[in-house]
């Protein structure tokens, strides 16, 4: 439940009363362990859950352990966009963008985020229901990774040297408008209309409700839960949006680009897809190598977009390295999230188990041995086992394609010119993994392992994991200069425990 | 084998010859297109000057492999910041010694004056070049803080085989295209950029380089005129400074043909582009169906230029006519809305009227000359056909409004008043030598009134009343506003559109850089 992830949508301000006939927009949640709590259902537009301004349509959650639906939200339909960014409009122009102070906006965030924090375990408990993944995990990774505070008064531009006698230059990094992404854009001052991914809405709204509680002025920020189709599309051509950022898919990736050309020319940021690959090379440290190679692609189910889903061995070490990461991985248990046992859950519903398992099955076919996992489970809950194939081609599909679940492609190769030329062979450009003890190894191939991508470049080196640290280099706000850059997180000393 | 075209020039302000081979640039050879077929080149007089070797989608593949064998050979994160600053200081040093040469090409090609393309245009280039060497050996990542077990840090890396129409610095590769879409042409260039000053250089050489010329027309209504002389002047130059083969590659041809294949093309990592709107918005989907290309737009404007009651009128005067008529307004950043507040309107008005029709309409290489003639055909009907619009919505022709003379493509400066919101010659870019004064009472009005455009390219703001002026100046939806000066271009301050003027300066960031530019003292007469 990364918050700075989360797309939102809004509501419209309608009483309780009127809803009756359809639906109420709270939600009792029935929390084993817990109890019941209350859900917010309904659209969150001008700090208010509201339903649907011409259209009856609702969206299903649902609990991807057991199948069965949670609650249902409203679904935005497009008029409803029209509200929230006219909603979002208002508050740029009167209480947020320009109107604000940076110390005023950090104010509110500092206190979101302590409101998170105070609700973190039932948060993590709520996002752990409806997408599978581990209470601890959602606890302790992504919730704690949310909110960039410190940003909002420390926005600078630069006094530019012209000429002393006669000129003066100035830059100012002013508020964008209406925007698509929560933390960064909240900070700088720009208001927000967020879509949360239709499969996993409640997390969304419960924030909704915090960042009303925290004080936010009403339309600053707006939460619309939508099919991507309805309310995605209409965010992405509406002409009063001045910004997208949108990660999900490449082919949605393409379409939100497409519109933001046909429409008003938006900004777009698009963080896509990833076949992002781990080079193990036989100096490293064989069983921190395959703790972080494990964590990898087990984080989250592999429904990450860095997610390390092709690692390469070197020949001296391979057979020893698979055996030790089987080990590895065979350790995690993967179960009901609410569990504190489970280090992983089911992977988020249905669609997702189909293409997962086509994967699988392709591999099988295209003569990669599955050395892990590779079996159905029997029962209930979207359930897939971590799966590890050696004996891969370049030219198979769960080489080349983004699996996004817990699905390992392991390589071999010779020297360190093969396993660059291996890790560049993609279309995507992510992030990538080293681990090796050679430090001017580390230092040549860090240099050499291309991006080549929209995306900031998560380059993990010697022994990091994916998705450990990598919002601490976010795009820099402060600084136009910052088109492309790779990152490059170098690791001399944080060991990575086993299992988690 | 690809011609040569030989120009004696024989003009009061410039006498010599020039010499340039008018094939495809690519590995630092000029070479025939791959279907052998030419262009014809007509310049702003109409006449068929010579023929350009013509590339299609062939010589684009051709050419991005050769750049990409540079970038992966002799230049990317193969040369040293200091060997990439040298050779753009030679670069620098051959193009100043050819100021004269380039400037009369340049005239040549689309009608601005001899000597404004060489104490404008031409100069701003070499600054450009020159600023751009100083950064190649200083591209600076960061190191981040995060935990004592670990080493953050950012590299500024080359991205790879890019397209741009301008001349950059630092690791680039370009592949410069010269497309003639009707009367338009952009070039297009491969940078490795990544520098943490694109912004800056991209901006700068927009409408001034000399490989850029004319980058914006905005429709494309017929086929043949384009401009890629001074481009393919500059190949040679680019030989001479010892940049290795397959790093600059210039290929000229049309924007259905060379411009879609580049806009599609997998290889390239990078498109920037300065030009229409409509243009833009084709290469951003083709980007978006391709391989999600990044692109930097930096596209049209109607740009406003407000100026107050406390305003120092002479210079007020001085900068605005300098806004709409420097290259006969056929600028993305023309400060085309002249708001002026009533107190000073009467005076401002009756100056600037002077000041318009004191400019000396004429031979682009005659001596004294203040305006050439519009680029083509084409643009010359289109900007008779808004002076139409604007009598024929009911807008006052307060000077000018007919073409001069019955030969060559010239127009009177032009200014309308009595201007309503909806009207054409308010909302639409012209591109021309034409601008509309709008009486205003206060402040809040006036910011309503600039910020009334679907574009957001630029903006003046005249006032000696320092807290107005910079009130209205962050008020102003626009990437650039010039207080108390207007098209006063530097190589150190970016530039770039909000709105529909653009995507660039900072893509991925959620703040838009304005840049502001104080004018303390340069008096312009």
């Amino acid at each position: 439940m990364r918050f700075s992830r989360c797309h939102g949508s809004h509501l419209r301000l309608l009483s309780h009363l009127t809803s009756r006939r359809t639906m109420s927009q709270f939600a009792s949640v029935l929390i084993p362990g817990r109890g019941e709590i209350k859900v917010p259902t309904g659209l969150f537009i001008n700090n208010e859950f509201v339903r649907s301004v011409d259209s009856q349509e609702v969206i299903d959650a649902i609990n991807p352990f057991t199948e069965e639906k949670i609650c249902s939200v409203v679904a935005a339909s497009a008029k409803d966009i029209d509200v929230a960014v006219a909603a979002a409009r208002t508050a740029f122009k009167t209480t947020w963008g320009k109107n604000v102070t940076g110390f005023e906006r950090s104010r509110l965030m500092n206190r979101l985020a302590d409101l998170i924090e105070q609700n973190a375990q039932e948060l993590a408990e709520l996002e752990s229901l409806n997408n599978g993944k581990p209470v601890k995990i959602a606890r302790d990774f992504d919730i704690g990774d949310s909110v960039q505070v410190g940003w909002a008064d420390k926005i600078a531009g630069e006094s530019l040297e012209v000429d002393n006698k006669t000129k003066f230059a100035f830059t100012r990094h002013e508020p964008v408008g209406v925007c698509g992404k929560v933390a960064p854009a909240l900070a700088v001052g720009c208001t927000i209309v967020m879509k949360p991914s239709e499969l996993t809405p409640l997390t969304a709204l419960k924030l909704s409700e915090l960042a009303k509680e925290a004080g936010f002025p009403p339309g600053v920020l707006n939460t619309v839960p939508s099919l991507g189709s309805v309310g995605g599309a209409a965010l992405a051509a509406h002409p009063d949006v001045d910004k997208v950022a949108f990660t999900g898919s490449t082919v949605t990736g393409r379409k939100i680009m497409e519109a933001a050309a046909k429409s008003n020319l938006k900004k777009v940021s698009l963080e896509l897809g990833g076949k992002s690959p781990h080079l193990v090379f036989e100096s490293c440290d064989m069983d921190q190598a395959a703790n972080w190679a494990a964590l990898g692609i087990c984080y989250n189910s592999g429904q990450d977009c860095t997610a390390g889903s092709r690692v390469y061995v070197q020949d001296s070490i391979h057979d020893k390295f698979v055996e030790l990461l089987v080990s590895k991985v065979k350790e995690l248990v993967f179960g009901d999230g609410l569990d504190e046992k489970s280090s992983g859950g089911p992977v988020v519903n249905q669609t997702q188990y189909d293409k997962i398992w086509n994967y699988i099955e392709s591999g099988k076919q295209e003569g990669a041995k599955a050395v892990l996992g590779g079996n159905k489970r029997p029962g209930k809950g979207f359930f897939v086992d971590p799966t590890i194939f050696t004996d891969i081609r370049p030219h198979m599909k769960i080489v080349k394609e983004e699996i996004f679940g817990p699905v390992l492609s392991v390589g071999r190769f010779k020297t360190e010119e093969e396993a660059i030329q291996l890790a560049n062979d993609t279309t995507y450009g992510l992030g990538a993994g080293l681990h090796s003890n050679d430090a001017n190894q580390c230092m040549r191939v860090a240099s050499a392992l291309e991006a080549g991508t929209i995306n900031q470049y998560n380059l993990l080196s010697n022994n990091v994991p994916f998705g450990g640290k990598k919002q601490s280099v976010r795009r820099e706000l402060g600084s136009y200069a910052l088109q492309e850059f790779k990152a490059v997180h170098w690791n001399f000393g944080e060991k990575l425990a086993w299992p988690l | 084998m690809p011609g040569t075209f030989i120009h004696k020039f024989d003009t009061p302000v410039y006498k010599g010859t020039v010499n340039v081979s008018t094939g495809l640039f690519i590995n630092n050879k000029f070479v025939d297109g791959s279907d052998t077929t030419t262009i014809e080149y007509v310049n702003s007089t109409g006449k068929l000057i010579t023929t350009i070797s013509e590339a299609t989608a062939k010589d684009v593949d051709i050419a991005v492999k050769a750049a990409q064998e540079a970038y992966d050979t002799t230049w990317g994160l193969n040369t040293s910041g200091a060997e990439r600053g040298d050779l753009l200081n030679k670069l620098a040093t051959i193009m100043d010694a050819a100021r004269d040469e380039l400037a009369a090409l340049e005239a040549m090609d689309n009608g601005k004056t001899f000597n404004w393309a060489k104490n404008v245009d031409v100069d701003f280039a070499i600054q450009v070049v020159k600023y751009y060497a100083g950064w190649a050996d200083k591209i600076h990542g960061q190191t981040l803080e995060t935990d004592e077990k670990k080493l953050t840090y950012t590299r500024h890396e080359p991205i790879g085989v890019v397209v741009s129409h301008i001349l950059l610095a630092s690791r680039w590769i370009m592949l410069i295209s010269c497309q003639g879409t009707n009367n338009s042409i952009y070039d297009v260039c491969l940078e490795d950029c990544s520098c943490s000053c694109n912004g800056q250089y991209r901006r700068s050489e927009g409408d001034f380089h000399p490989l850029s010329i004319k980058s914006d027309i905005h429709t494309v209504v017929q086929p043949s005129e384009f401009t890629p002389l001074t481009a393919l002047r500059m190949c040679s130059m680019i030989q001479e400074a010892g940049i290795p083969p397959g790093v600059v590659n210039v290929v000229t041809g049309y924007g259905n043909t060379v411009g879609a294949a580049i806009s599609s093309h997998m290889d390239i990592l990078k498109i920037a582009f300065t030009g229409s709107t409509i243009v833009g918005r084709k290469i951003m989907e083709a980007a978006a169906r391709s391989n999600l290309k990044p692109v930097t737009l930096e596209l049209g404007g109607k740009n406003p230029n407000i100026i107050f009651n406390d305003a120092d009128l002479d210079n007020a005067v001085e900068w605005t006519s300098f806004g709409i008529y420097w290259n006969h307004g056929a600028a993305c950043c023309a400060g085309s809305r002249i708001f002026v507040q009533s107190g000073i309107y009467d005076k401002f008005l009756e100056k600037f009227t002077e000041k318009s029709k004191a400019i000396r309409i004429g031979d682009p290489f005659g001596e004294n000359i203040d305006e050439g003639p519009m680029s083509s055909e084409a643009q010359f009907n289109r900007i008779m056909g808004y002076i139409e619009s604007g009598k024929t919505d009911g807008a006052t022709v307060h000077t000018g409004g007919n073409r001069r003379g019955s030969e060559g493509y010239f127009i009177e400066p032009t200014i309308f008043t009595n201007v309503k919101a909806d009207m054409k010659i308010v909302k639409e870019e012209i591109f021309g030598p034409v601008s509309v004064v709008v009486k205003f009472e206060d402040e809040d009005d006036v910011v309503r009134q600039a910020n009334d455009t679907f574009y957001g390219l630029a903006a003046g703001v005249f006032s000696q009343d320092i807290d107005r002026a910079i009130r209205t100046a962050h008020r102003i939806q626009a990437g650039t506003v010039w207080v108390n000066c207007y098209n006063h271009f530097k190589p150190q301050v970016p530039f770039g559109g909000y709105r529909q003027s653009g995507i660039g300066r900072e893509l991925g960031s959620y703040t838009a850089v304005k840049a502001v530019h104080i004018n303390l003292g340069q008096r312009l007469s």
